[in-house]
C-alpha cells in the first residue's frame, strides 16, 4: 500500500506536487494520469525516495522508502527500461541486482521464467530489442517478489504482443494481491488495464476513486436506439420529458433516461428496436474533460510562467485543433451541459460493457 | 496516393519485404499495421527512398520518392527514432527544411506555435523530452503542406491531450481529402483513428481492407441482450436457430446467429420488452491478434510463455522468435 | 466535418521562387548555409582556428628570434632562404586540425544523430546536396582562411623583423594566398572522408592521423618510391603551396601539388557522391 499524506514539493517558486492526498491500495491496477508536467514524475521519484518532498510525505507499507530495510523486496518499478549495462548478459544483470540485494540466485532464475527470457537470458542485453528490454525491465522489478509494483509508461516501444502480455501481466500481479501503480498517457489502455485511478493536475490530485465512478461522474451518457419506427418512437420518448437528438446516422441519442424505461415504452407499444444501448463516456473523454475543466491546463508550466517542471521546457497548449479542441473552460469534475458538442463517438459503443 | 508494387527489400539473406502490393488511397486514414520485425519500418523507408529495394516499385503520385521535386510539399513524414542535430534549434532545424523546399520562414513559426512548441523554438533539440521531440517531427511533417502524411507511431511520448490533438488533425485532413497512413502498435488508438487498414507480416501483406471488415472478418458478431422475460426470449431465439449463452457477470444474454436488427424485430414480434439491444463489436486489437493466430506465417514456434501467476490468467505468446525479432532490428 | 477552422494547416504555403535548376540549387546553398551556421561546433573550431593559427605564426618566429644565436646553420639558412613559409607553415599545420575536424562533422554527424534521414527526405536529389554542402563549407573556409592566413603573415612577419625584413612580391604572395587555398580543400577533403566512413569519431581519427602520423612516416620511406608517396600523398600534396621551394623529396611545384591535392579530393568527392546516391541511408 502507498499513502501519500499533503505531499508537497517545491521546485523553487513552483509547486510540482500541492498537498497531494492519496492512496494505492491493493489487489488492484491503480493507473496515475495527468497531462505532462502535471507532477506525475516527482511524485513517483519521491515514492521511490529519489527526491525529498518540501512538505508532508509519503509512504510504503507506513514506512518511507528511505526506512525500507530491503526496498526491492517492498517495490519493484519499472521506469527507464534502458537503464541496463549493454555489455552484460540479462542473467548477470539480473544476478548483480540480486547479490545485491541478498537475494538468492533462484529468484533470477524464477524471473527470467516469468517474462519468458530464458532462451536469451546468456545473451547480451545491448542486443536486445525494447521489447525484450521491457521484460528484462520487469525481471528486475519483479526479482524481489515485491508487493508493490511501479509502471512508468510500460507499453512504451512495444509491439501490440508485447502490449497485450504487460496488460495481462499487470491484472495477474494485482489478481496475486499485489499493489500495481502504472503511470501512461495511453487512455486507451488505461481503460482496459486499470481499476483505480489516481488523476493529477498542475501538481494537485483531481481524482483517486475506482475507473467506473471516475467515468460516470465526469461524463454524460446517453441512450443510443435505433429503430425502423422512429417517428413513432421518438415523440413518444420527447413526451415523457427525455431530451431526444437526432443523429446523421437516424439513430437518436436519448438523455436522462436509462435503456430500461426506453425499453419499457418501446414494448409496450410495440415499436420495433434495432439497438439500444447505454453509452458512457471513453476514459479519455472524461479525462479530457476533467483536465480541460480549468484553462490553464491547455499550458504546460502554471499560469504565472515560472520554472519549468523537473527540467522540462515550458510547451504551450496545442494550437487550435482542426475539430476544436476538446473540453470547453468549466468547472472541474461537474459533469458538462448536454449541448457539449465534439464527442468523439469514436470507440463504439458498447467498449465499456465488453469488460 | 501511395502505390507499391511487387516491393522487394533483401538485407543479404533476410527478406524484409516481400513482393508487397497495395495501395493508399486519399480522403482517409489508412492505418498500417503488424508486428515487430514485420516491414513496417522498412516498407516506409523504400516509400521515401531512404532505401532503395531490392526490386519492386513505390510512387509517390506516380513518381518515385526520389524524382519529386520539392518532395516536402507531396510528402510530410515522422519516422521512429530522432531525425535532428541536438545542437541545433528547433527553429533553425525547421528553417532548414523551409529553406530547401522554398517555404517562406513564417511558416516555421506558424508550425511551432501550431504543435505548441513557440516558446521553445529556440532551445536546443538535445534537451527536448521525447514528446517534445515529437512534436517537432509532426511540425517538420506539416511544414510545407503536404498532400500525403506517413506517420510512424506519431503518438509516442504524447501526452493525452496530444493524442486526441493528433486524432483530430489526422482526420480532418483525410477529410479534405489528403492520404494519411499510420503505423502504430496501439491497436486501440488504432481503431478509433483508422478507416482502412493495411497489415503486414513477415514482410508480406496479410490484409488490405475496411476496419470494420477486418474487425468483421477475425472476430464473431454477437448481440448483448437484456430483457425481463429472460425465458420466454430464450425460447424465442433458439426457435430460430440462434444461439443464446448467459454472460456471467449481470444476467444479460449473448446471441450469436443473427443481427440485432433481427432479435429487435423477434422480440417486438412476441411483444417481449427488451432493455438492451447492443451489437458487440470486437475489439480490433482482437481481430488482430486473431489473425496473428491464424496466419501460419505470423507466428513462430512461441518462445515459453510468461507464467502470469494466477491460475486461469491468459498466457501470453510472443509470436516470433528472439532471432526474428533481432533480424527485424536491422530494419 | 468543418475544415475551416484549422485553416493554418490546410491554406496552400506558397513557393518562395519556385523554379528550376540555378533557382533550385540556389535554394540548397541557403539551406546548407543555415545548417552550417546553426550549430556550435561551426563556431568553436572557426575560432580555435582564428586564434591558434596567428598565435603560432607568432609563437616560431619569436622562438626563433630568441634563440637566433643557438640555432644551427642550416636552421638559420632555412629561415633566410623561406621567411614566408617558416612563419606559414606552423599555423598552418596546427590550425589546419581544426578544419579537419570540422569537415568531418559537418558530414558525418549527419549521421551519428540521424539528421541525414531530414537531410535526404527535403533533397532526394543527393548529389545536388553533397554539391550544395560542399560549396558552402569550401568557401566558408576559403574566407576565413584567407583572413587567418593574412593575419598570421603580417604578425610572423612584425615578429621577425629584428632579423629579416619580409617583402611580399609576386611570387611570394602565393604562400600567403596558399595558406587559404589549403585549409578550403583540406576541409572539402574533410567533409568528402566524413561522407565516406560516416562516423565521427572514426572519420576524425582517420584525417588526424593522415595530417599528423602519415605524412611524417612516408617521408621516412627511402628511395624513389618514397618521394612518389610523400608527393602524392593529398595533405601533402597540397601543403606544398605555402612553400617557396618545395623539398628535396618533393616532386611537382607547388601549384602542381596543391592540383594533385584538388585532384585527390575530386576524386573521393565523385566516390562518396556515387555512395551517397546507392545506400541506403
Amino acid at each position: 500500500m502507498i499513502q501519500a499524506t499533503a505531499l508537497t514539493k517545491r521546485y523553487g517558486p513552483r509547486l510540482a506536487v500541492d498537498h497531494a492526498d492519496f492512496t494505492v491500495a491493493p489487489g488492484k491496477v491503480t493507473g496515475f494520469l495527468g497531462p505532462n508536467g502535471a507532477g506525475k514524475s516527482t511524485t513517483m521519484r519521491i515514492i521511490l525516495g529519489l527526491d525529498r518532498p518540501t512538505s508532508g510525505g509519503v509512504t510504503i507499507n507506513g514506512l518511507p522508502y528511505q526506512k525500507l530495510a530491503a526496498p526491492l523486496r517492498e517495490v519493484g518499478a519499472l521506469l527507464d527500461a534502458k537503464a541496463v549495462h549493454g555489455g552484460r548478459t540479462a542473467y548477470n544483470h539480473l544476478l548483480v541486482l540480486a547479490k545485491a540485494n541478498g537475494l538468492p540466485r533462484a529468484r533470477v532464475d524464477a524471473v527470467i521464467d516469468l517474462v519468458g527470457l530464458h532462451s536469451v537470458a546468456k545473451k547480451r542485453s545491448g542486443g536486445f530489442s525494447l521489447g525484450m528490454g521491457q521484460r528484462l525491465g520487469i525481471a528486475a522489478a519483479l526479482l524481489g517478489d515485491p508487493g508493490i509494483v511501479m509502471f512508468d509508461e510500460p507499453v512504451n516501444g512495444l509491439d501490440p504482443e508485447g502490449i497485450l502480455w504487460i496488460r495481462n501481466l499487470m491484472k495477474a500481479l494485482a489478481a496475486e494481491g499485489r499493489t500495481v501503480f502504472v503511470s501512461s498517457h495511453l487512455m486507451s489502455e488505461m481503460a482496459l488495464t486499470a481499476d483505480h485511478l489516481v488523476v493529477i493536475g498542475l501538481g494537485r490530485i483531481l481524482a483517486d476513486e475506482p475507473m467506473d465512478r471516475f467515468i460516470a461522474q465526469n461524463s454524460v451518457s446517453y441512450v443510443r436506439v435505433r429503430s425502423p419506427q422512429m417517428a413513432e418512437l421518438a415523440p413518444r420518448l420527447a413526451q415523457r420529458g427525455w431530451k431526444v437528438d437526432q443523429q446523421p446516422d437516424y439513430s437518436v441519442h436519448v438523455y436522462d433516461a436509462n435503456p430500461e424505461q426506453i425499453g419499457d415504452v418501446a414494448g409496450t407499444e410495440g415499436l420495433w428496436l434495432h439497438e439500444l444501448t447505454l453509452v458512457q463516456s471513453s476514459l479519455e473523454e472524461a479525462f479530457m474533460r476533467l483536465t480541460a475543466g480549468s484553462v490553464e491546463y491547455h499550458a504546460g508550466g502554471d499560469a504565472a510562467g515560472a520554472q519549468p517542471a523537473e527540467g522540462q521546457q515550458p510547451l504551450t497548449g496545442w494550437g487550435a485543433a482542426p475539430q476544436g479542441a476538446p473540453g470547453a473552460p468549466g468547472v472541474p469534475g461537474v459533469p458538462q451541459d448536454t449541448q457539449q458538442q465534439g464527442w468523439s463517438q469514436s470507440q463504439p459503443p458498447n467498449k465499456e460493457r465488453i469488460q | 496516393m501511395i502505390e507499391v508494387k511487387d516491393l522487394v527489400k533483401k538485407y543479404g539473406d533476410t527478406t524484409a519485404v516481400d513482393h508487397l502490393t497495395f495501395t493508399v488511397e486519399p480522403g482517409r486514414i489508412t492505418g498500417f499495421l503488424g508486428p515487430n520485425g514485420a516491414g513496417k519500418s522498412t516498407t516506409m523507408r523504400l516509400i521515401l527512398g531512404l532505401d532503395r529495394p531490392t526490386s519492386g516499385t513505390a510512387f509517390i503520385d506516380g513518381k518515385p520518392y526520389r524524382e519529386l521535386r520539392d518532395p516536402l510539399r507531396y510528402v510530410g513524414a515522422l519516422l521512429e527514432a530522432r531525425a535532428v542535430h541536438g545542437g541545433r534549434t528547433a527553429f533553425n532545424h525547421l528553417l532548414y527544411l523551409a529553406q530547401t523546399q522554398g517555404v517562406p520562414k513564417r511558416r516555421v513559426g506558424e508550425v511551432l506555435d501550431l504543435v505548441g512548441l513557440g516558446p521553445v523554438a529556440g532551445k536546443r533539440t538535445k534537451g527536448f523530452s521525447l514528446g517534445m521531440g515529437q512534436r517537432l517531427g509532426i511540425a517538420a511533417a506539416l511544414l510545407a503542406d503536404p498532400q500525403i502524411l506517413i506517420l510512424d507511431e506519431p503518438v509516442n511520448g504524447l501526452d493525452p491531450e496530444g493524442i486526441v490533438w493528433i486524432r483530430d488533425l489526422l482526420k480532418a485532413l483525410a477529410a479534405a481529402g489528403r492520404t494519411v497512413f499510420v503505423s502504430s502498435h496501439l491497436m486501440n488508438e488504432m481503431a478509433v483513428t483508422a478507416e482502412h487498414l493495411i497489415v503486414i507480416g513477415r514482410g508480406r501483406l496479410q490484409a488490405d481492407m475496411p476496419v470494420t471488415q477486418f474487425i468483421a472478418q477475425f472476430s464473431d458478431t454477437a448481440v448483448l441482450v437484456r430483457t425481463p422475460s429472460a425465458l420466454e426470449f430464450r425460447a424465442a431465439v433458439e426457435g430460430r436457430g440462434w444461439k443464446v449463452t448467459p454472460a456471467p457477470q449481470d444476467g444479460s444474454l449473448i446471441v450469436t446467429g443473427s443481427t440485432a436488427e433481427q432479435i429487435g424485430e423477434l422480440a417486438a414480434e412476441r411483444g417481449l420488452v427488451l432493455h438492451e439491444l447492443t451489437p458487440q463489436r470486437a475489439s480490433l486489437e482482437e481481430a488482430f491478434m486473431e489473425l496473428t493466430r491464424e496466419s501460419g506465417e505470423f507466428a513462430h514456434r512461441p518462445v515459453p510463455p510468461m507464467r502470469a501467476g494466477a491460475p486461469g490468467t491468459p498466457v501470453a505468446e510472443e509470436s516470433q522468435t528472439m532471432q526474428e525479432v533481432s533480424d527485424g532490428r536491422q530494419q | 466535418m468543418a475544415a475551416s477552422s484549422s485553416s493554418s494547416i490546410l491554406a496552400p504555403v506558397a513557393a518562395d521562387g519556385a523554379g528550376t535548376g540555378h533557382a533550385h540549387f540556389g535554394r540548397l546553398l541557403l539551406a546548407e548555409w543555415t545548417k552550417l551556421r546553426s550549430v556550435r561546433s561551426t563556431y568553436w573550431s572557426l575560432i580555435l582556428l582564428i586564434i591558434v593559427f596567428p598565435f603560432f605564426c607568432w609563437l616560431f618566429p619569436y622562438l626563433t628570434v630568441a634563440n637566433w644565436k643557438q640555432a644551427s646553420a642550416t636552421q638559420q639558412a632555412n629561415l633566410m632562404l623561406d621567411p614566408i613559409g617558416q612563419v606559414m607553415a606552423p599555423g598552418q599545420y596546427l590550425g589546419q586540425l581544426s578544419v579537419a575536424v570540422l569537415g568531418v562533422m559537418v558530414s558525418a554527424s549527419e549521421y551519428s544523430t540521424g539528421m541525414v534521414r531530414s537531410t535526404l527526405l527535403a533533397s532526394p536529389h543527393r548529389v545536388r546536396m553533397l554539391a550544395a554542402k560542399s560549396v558552402v563549407f569550401f568557401l566558408l573556409v576559403l574566407v576565413i582562411g584567407e583572413v587567418v592566413s593574412f593575419a598570421g603573415f603580417f604578425i610572423g612577419r612584425q615578429t621577425l623583423k629584428s632579423l629579416i625584413t619580409v617583402n611580399l612580391n609576386s611570387g611570394d604572395i602565393r604562400q600567403v594566398v596558399g595558406g587559404g587555398l589549403y585549409l578550403a580543400m583540406l576541409g572539402l577533403f574533410a567533409l568528402v572522408l566524413g561522407s565516406l566512413i560516416r562516423h565521427v569519431a572514426g572519420a576524425i581519427t582517420g584525417i588526424v592521423a593522415l595530417l599528423l602520423v602519415v605524412s611524417g612516416l612516408i617521408s621516412l620511406i627511402p628511395g624513389r618510391t618514397g618521394k612518389y608517396l610523400y608527393t602524392y600523398e593529398p595533405t601533402n600534396a597540397g601543403f606544398a603551396i605555402i612553400a617557396k621551394h618545395v623539398p628535396d623529396n618533393f616532386l611537382l611545384s607547388p601549384w602542381e601539388g596543391y592540383g594533385v591535392f584538388a585532384l585527390w579530393t575530386a576524386v573521393l568527392w565523385v566516390l562518396a557522391a556515387w555512395l551517397l546516391e546507392r545506400r541506403d541511408a
